[in-house]
């Protein structure tokens, strides 16, 4: 029986028609010291990150070191072609001639900076083509704002606390769904 | 959201709308048949897309000789079209990134499909160069790979080396952050969607679900993003402009030619933007979306820009005299009225005197002048890039070897072809993705929406549940029926 529920998450979750009304919901819960799971949103909702105690991302370091390989290699990798492996003078320049690779190294950084960021994003999101994350209703994507409790081995009585702080927070409806763990 | 809004902010979204009307008026040009405008225009691009793979063809089979290029003028409507497609792709990025940066709230509005031009325009800048070849086939010589000729590297000193890279970045990341921007909007129209055309929505939105974490990472994405785009874009047509300056042709050797450059494109981009969007606003019903304001806003930065321009055009002129370099003179008063002084007319017309009646503020706001003006100024961009690299050929420093160059019919239908592939694939767009970045205008909608700001405002203020509540009621809500409902 333990078994069998471990692969499948009992999800009760409201929603709310606004964002003012979801973020004051969520106030609501940290005060009751609920254990929200997951709030969903049709766009970025500024103000819940902090509520949801959600850490800065840190996407920018990520985006730091794949700019800092991008950078070293183009310039090094230019480096090597012009005095090590085939150097030939160009204009009289000097065979190292700093200012020309100037250019192509910071396309570099760029490109392995976009590239590695979105490609952590991706990964670390666990999106990309075929991904099926957690969907709990088709209206998330346009105009309500969810909250998820995880109440898979909730008493009855917990579910209906549950049930009553969505109805005196404002929700527009509520609905359990069994999910994939 | 609350946040305080200047009282000088006019809305940027008409119509009252709510969260869900958003979703429906936007999603809806990829829900319906394609209209009969639509599927007219549609044909007549294929048909100039056709016309390009005919005459690429031919100048492959036949070869580069099909074209009127000569020993003097080795540059002609080839390269021209090229910094003019590329500076036509720079507005998308410039609004996207730079104006996210600056925080300006009516990029909400165009930037999607200002990105989406972005990206067409430079897969049409990238045809010549690869065309100019000759040799189709041997174009993946341009990248430094190991190879069996030594290996024998590329020129890392060439500006046309710097090119491949600054081009190549610059579509890759545009498509990265264009695509990272679209995936929650793919989500809203799988969300809608039935059968199998759900499958597909389900598999280009990489399964978004709109999570409060991906939010937050989607946010600092597309800021960093955007800080890395905004350098690029101004790296991507300095760097084209390098292709001239770095070069010893008087009238090419300038150091004015980077901000030059770079003024031009953004000047041009914007032009293209108004052309495009004043006809999908229009086509696609989306005028509550695409306002006057954007209007606008996007007739300022053409009169900055084009100015901008102006008074590069005008310091070339005096910097010539100025230097007491006679060959130099003579390039400009050639450039002037030799024999492609109508070429330069045309620049000067469209590119410098005719914007400035975007000082009219009446003028700004006309649909009539800003699209009559956004096709002028697309004109005049070309005529810049023709006269720039034309005219300066055409005398060389031998008086032997002046010439006059005329384009074949192969060079005129290339050109047109890329239009043809330019519009195809901004036809398509517009009928399988959403042309309105919807999560971007609901996150705006309580500071630029028309119930909340304005002289129509409901109550005083921009912050009014109350009356968003109202407005939810009476829209089309209709929870029960969806599937998830519950037990």
């Amino acid at each position: 029986m333990a078994e069998v529920m471990s692969t499948e998450r009992n999800i009760l979750f409201g929603l709310y028609d606004d964002e003012v009304k979801l973020l004051d919901a969520v106030k609501a819960a940290n005060a009751a010291h609920l254990n929200i799971d997951e709030v969903y949103t049709p766009f970025p909702v500024h103000g819940l990150d902090p509520l949801l105690g959600l850490e800065e991302s840190r996407l920018h370091i990520a985006g730091f070191i794949f700019g800092t390989i991008g950078c070293l290699f183009g310039f090094g990798f230019m480096t090597w072609v012009f005095t090590r492996d085939w150097p030939i003078i160009f204009g009289g320049k000097p065979y190292w001639s700093v200012p020309a690779f100037i250019p192509i190294t910071f396309e570099l950084t760029v490109l392995f900076a976009a590239v590695g960021m979105v490609l952590v994003f991706y990964i670390i999101c666990g999106l990309g083509p075929g991904a099926e994350p957690r969907r709990l209703h088709d209206r998330i994507t346009d105009d309500k704002f969810c909250i998820a409790f995880d109440a898979t081995d909730l008493a009855s009585g917990a579910v209906d606390d549950l049930k009553g702080y969505f109805s005196k927070t404002g929700a527009e409806s509520v609905h359990s769904k069994m999910v994939p763990a | 959201m609350s946040g305080h809004v200047a009282p000088v902010r006019k809305p940027l979204i008409t119509g009252r709308k709510t969260y869900h009307q958003i979703t429906e008026d936007i999603c809806r040009p990829t829900e319906t048949a394609p209209s009969l405008s639509w599927v007219i225009t549609f044909i007549l691009s294929v048909m100039c897309l056709g016309m390009f793979a005919f005459s690429v063809a031919w100048t492959v089979w036949v070869g580069i000789g099909s074209w009127n290029l000569n020993r003097t003028i080795n540059w002609g409507w080839d390269i021209t079209n090229f910094v003019w497609w590329v500076g036509i792709g720079h507005a998308g990025t410039l609004i996207s990134a730079i104006l996210l940066l600056f925080r300006q709230k009516w990029r909400t509005g165009v930037n999607r499909a200002a990105e989406a031009m972005t990206i067409f325009a430079v897969i049409c800048a990238g045809q010549f160069p690869l065309i100019h070849m000759g040799r189709l086939w041997l174009a993946i010589f341009i990248f430094p790979y190991p190879n069996t000729r030594g290996p024998l590297w590329v020129n890392f000193n060439s500006p046309l080396l710097w090119d491949v890279f600054a081009i190549s970045t610059y579509f890759t990341v545009s498509l990265l952050f264009w695509y990272a921007g679209l995936v929650p909007d793919l989500a809203t129209v799988r969300d809608r969607a039935k059968g199998l055309r759900k499958k597909i929505y389900s598999i280009v939105s990489f399964g978004w679900n709109g999570s409060a974490k991906h939010w937050q990472r989607w946010e600092s994405l597309s800021l960093i993003l955007a800080g890395l785009a905004t350098p690029l874009v101004l790296s991507v047509h300095t760097i084209v402009s390098f292709d001239f300056a770095t070069s010893v042709i008087p009238g090419w050797h300038t150091t004015i030619f980077p901000p030059y450059f770079v003024a031009g494109a953004i000047f041009s981009g914007f032009a293209m933007v108004l052309t495009l969007m004043l006809i999908a606003r229009k086509v696609l019903k989306l005028e509550d979306y695409i306002t006057l304001e954007h209007v606008e806003s996007m007739n300022k930065v053409i009169l900055l820009t084009g100015s901008i321009v102006g008074v590069a055009y005008l310091t070339e002129l005096f910097i010539a005299w100025y230097s007491g370099y006679i060959y130099e003179q003579f390039a400009f008063l050639n450039r002037v009225l030799g024999p492609y002084y109508w070429s330069y007319i045309g620049m000067m017309l469209c590119n410098v005197l005719s914007p400035q009646i975007f000082w009219s503020k009446k003028i700004r706001r006309s649909l009539f002048w800003t699209f009559f003006m956004s096709i002028f100024i697309n004109i005049g961009m070309w005529f810049e890039r023709f006269v720039i690299i034309a005219t300066t050929l055409a005398r060389d420093y031998l008086p032997s070897s002046w010439s006059y160059y005329v384009p074949s019919w192969v060079e005129i239908c290339i050109f047109i072809g890329t239009l043809g592939l330019f519009f195809t694939l901004f036809l398509i767009f517009t009928r399988v993705a959403p042309v309105v970045a919807i999560a971007e205008i609901k996150s705006i909608l309580k500071t630029a929406g028309d119930q909340y700001i304005g002289d129509e405002a409901v109550g005083h203020g921009h912050h009014v549940p109350a009356a968003a509540n109202d407005l939810a009621a009476g829209s089309t809500v209709d929870i029960d029926n969806n599937e998830n409902e519950i037990k």
